[in-house]
């Protein structure tokens, strides 16, 4: 098996994360399609994927393929929509450069869109938990920040952590975001202000966790036979999933996301990178201690050890892997099945020296990781510039 | 919009319940440690013989008193509000026989969630502007519902005010134009079985009643030819104080405009009786030739905006309690518990 492949990244597009209240499903993702077709300078695409969680569920609407095909003026190209929770972004793009890579398509579009605002809280609330174990969680009144909160839970039982050690996720995403234009929050937070947020379902806090909000993003992507001068190409040197139990009690350790760990391994594997030559990490930071057990997963601290190393900086700008380097999850905005593709659109501006006031110097090496359902599900990518 | 002739306010009256409740009493039971402040810091509650009729009736004589009519002049009333007594039956006919009103007279109850008072206004503007009737009694008033610990109930107050409209010539204010701007944009409602109202939480903000606020403001600023600094006073509807502060500088008023009007921090949101009590508020003080800017807002949605210009005559007719009045007069309510039971919040049967 290979999860080692020559497809290339050569658009990229988004739109702004946040309340888009006067814009749809339609709307948004025709507009990151465009936005990364006029990147590429490609006036059409063989095939459209779609990542997506809720629309079902929360916005009446399936047959995103169709749908987006058509409102991105890409008829009658062939077009899905890829489902893997909140991974969906990061799935869409893997399943998108498999078809190129399979050499079936020279030219394919992911997009992944979410449009969360429409609906009221316990409607989100409801639809998110959908991506847990529906017999065993969700039916019996697990929300999913509440699947989340046994885990932080556990975490800082196993290891002695407060709540106040988890700050520096959050203060460095919302710090990251700042110069983002595409970012939801664009304030600095303190240590302090995040130790003072009031609790979402014990421990875990409001600046815990990401927002709720709407956005899409799309990359294009294509075979090395496609390339053309003008092309500014990042390669995706691995594309990797793997999945774990869905229900959390069905797990030998739940403080290891193996479906992370196991994904993290083959992109290096196929890849021939190892942790310490990523020149910073993407990681699905939907909630702090998701950043933790992911950085963990990935090899970028040992189990149990990467709250210390956030406290040492190794994860903020100039460190040993900046995380999260426009904002992450938690405060560029976790449109939830998009931010996977929002996380591949930011590496592709590192890489290609393109990130503005967050540019990672010399960035030419990146991870990023999309996980879904607690870990029941994650894709990982492995790009270069 | 204007009237075929000139039409205005001949006589003005407000109501606030005496009761408050902290709205911290209501942090306590329901949120969470950390949280936020409560928008304001008491709210108005009515007392257990106090409902939107008995309100409306209180405020509309103190209108006619001041506008000196004969009950058997006024050919309309109309109360607006979204906590009728009555699901079915009207408040303004009770309200018109208490005032003397009846029989000859077009009565009913207006809904349009908080703009149901200015809905009422506007109708009154257009019947006497018309020449069908002399004059028309238009009230504002809610006992403000929400549902126990949702973020409205630290908002929801109850009050209002009423305006009895009729010829110009002899108005303290006359109209000078109204606008409404109106869309279907579900952002709060109750349906016909529930108990309490539901609202969209976020999008209650940005795409409600900023869009509609704004948009009817300018469209009347734009109809009249004028600016906000040629206003001496600016009323909005004020569901939070932040909101008002927040329309008001987007549309270039300064906080001094709006400081008069804004009653909602000593009171809550008084839903439909919200707009039209701040502007009873500016009336109690507003010199003659000043010119008042007012906008409110109902969920649903849509905003009326109105220009008023004082004339000489609100010095005569200003008696009787003015709204700080209503607002100095207050005894807080022994607790959330209390309260529950003055709200008939708690289920007996």
């Amino acid at each position: 098996m290979r999860d080692a492949f020559d497809v290339f990244i050569i658009g990229a597009g988004q739109t702004p994360v946040g309340e888009h209240w006067g814009l749809g499903l339609r709307e948004l993702g025709a507009a990151a399609i465009r936005a990364a077709l006029d990147d590429a300078g490609v006036e059409t695409a063989d095939a459209v994927f779609v990542g997506n969680m809720l629309g079902g569920c929360v916005n009446g609407q399936e047959n995103l393929g169709a749908l987006l095909a058509d409102a991105a003026g890409l008829l009658p190209a062939e077009a899905w929509k890829i489902e893997a929770a909140c991974a969906s972004g990061g799935a869409v793009v893997r399943a998108a450069a498999l078809s190129v890579a399979a050499g079936i398509h020279d030219v394919a579009v992911a997009v992944a869109v979410e449009k969360m605002t429409d609906a009221v809280s316990e409607q989100i609330t409801a639809g998110l938990a959908t991506a847990s174990d529906n017999d065993y969680e969700a039916s019996h009144g697990f929300s999913f920040v509440a699947l989340s909160a046994l885990m932080m839970r556990r975490y800082m039982h196993e290891t002695g952590a407060g709540r106040e050690d988890f700050a520096p996720f959050a203060v460095n995403a919302h710090r990251n975001a700042v110069a983002n234009p595409n970012a939801m929050f664009r304030e600095p937070i303190s240590a302090e202000q995040f130790a003072r947020s009031p609790l979402v379902a014990s421990p875990i806090g409001v600046l815990d966790a990401a927002p709720v909000c709407d956005g899409a993003a799309a990359v294009v992507l294509c075979s090395r036979d496609f390339l053309k001068a003008h092309h500014r190409p990042v390669r995706i040197a691995a594309a990797a999933a793997a999945t774990d139990t869905i229900g959390l009690a069905g797990r030998a350790d739940i403080l290891t996301l193996g479906a992370a760990k196991q994904s993290a391994e083959k992109a290096f594997a196929a890849s021939g990178f190892a942790p310490t030559d990523m020149d910073f990490f993407e990681a699905h930071d939907a909630f702090t201690i998701i950043t933790a057990l992911s950085l963990e997963a990935c090899g970028f601290a040992p189990r149990g050890d990467a709250l210390r190393r956030a406290a040492h900086g190794c994860f903020s700008p100039g460190g040993c892997v900046p995380v999260s380097t426009f904002g992450g999850l938690k405060a560029r905005g976790h449109p939830v099945g998009a931010s996977g593709a929002y996380q591949i659109v930011e590496a592709a501006a590192q890489l290609r020296g393109e990130a503005g006031a967050n540019q990672v110097p010399g960035a030419r090496v990146a991870l990023t990781q999309s996980i879904g359902g607690h870990g029941s599900i994650a894709v990982t990518h492995v790009l270069e510039a | 919009m204007r009237p075929n002739r000139e039409v205005g306010i001949a006589g003005y009256g407000a109501y606030v319940p005496r009761l408050r409740v902290r709205t911290e009493d209501i942090s306590d039971v329901w949120r969470p440690r950390g949280a936020a402040a409560p928008a304001v810091a008491e709210k108005s509650v009515p007392g257990p013989d106090e409902d939107v009729v008995t309100m409306a009736i209180e405020a509309a004589r103190t209108a006619l008193d001041r506008a000196g009519t004969d009950p058997d002049s006024i050919g309309a009333v109309w109360v607006g509000t979204e906590s009728k007594p009555y699901a079915v039956k009207p408040s303004a006919t009770i309200v018109a026989e208490a005032l003397g009103i009846t029989p000859h007279v077009v009565a009913a109850d207006m809904e349009f969630a908080c703009k149901a008072g200015s809905e009422a206004m506007q109708a009154a503007v257009a019947f006497v502007g018309s020449g069908m009737v002399e004059a028309a009694l238009a009230i504002g008033m809610d006992t403000a519902q929400s549902k126990p610990g949702d973020a409205l109930e630290y908002t929801a107050g109850c009050g209002g005010a009423a305006y009895l409209f009729g010829d110009g010539s002899e108005a303290l204010a006359v109209v000078e134009a109204s606008v409404s701007h109106v869309t279907d944009t579900p952002d709060f409602f109750r349906r016909e079985t529930a108990h309490y109202p539901e609202h969209g939480s976020r999008f209650t903000g940005e795409p409600s009643y900023f869009r509609h606020t704004l948009a009817a403001s300018r469209k009347l600023l734009a109809e009249v030819g004028l600016e906000p600094k040629d206003f001496a006073h600016a009323v909005f509807h004020q569901p939070v104080p932040k909101f008002v502060e927040r329309a008001a500088a987007e549309l270039g008023f300064t906080r001094e405009q709006v400081r008069v009007g804004l009653v909602a921090p000593r009171m809550g949101n008084a839903y439909a009786g919200s707009s039209l009590l701040g502007l009873a508020a500016v009336l109690d003080v507003a010199k003659p030739g000043e010119r008042i800017f007012f906008c409110s807002y109902g969920s649903g949605a849509g905003s009326d905006a109105f220009c008023f210009r004082v004339t000489a005559r609100i010095e005569e007719r200003r008696r009787g309690p003015a709204v700080t009045d209503y607002l100095d007069r207050r005894r807080l309510v022994d607790g959330y518990g209390q309260y529950l039971r003055l709200r008939g919040k708690i289920r007996r049967s």
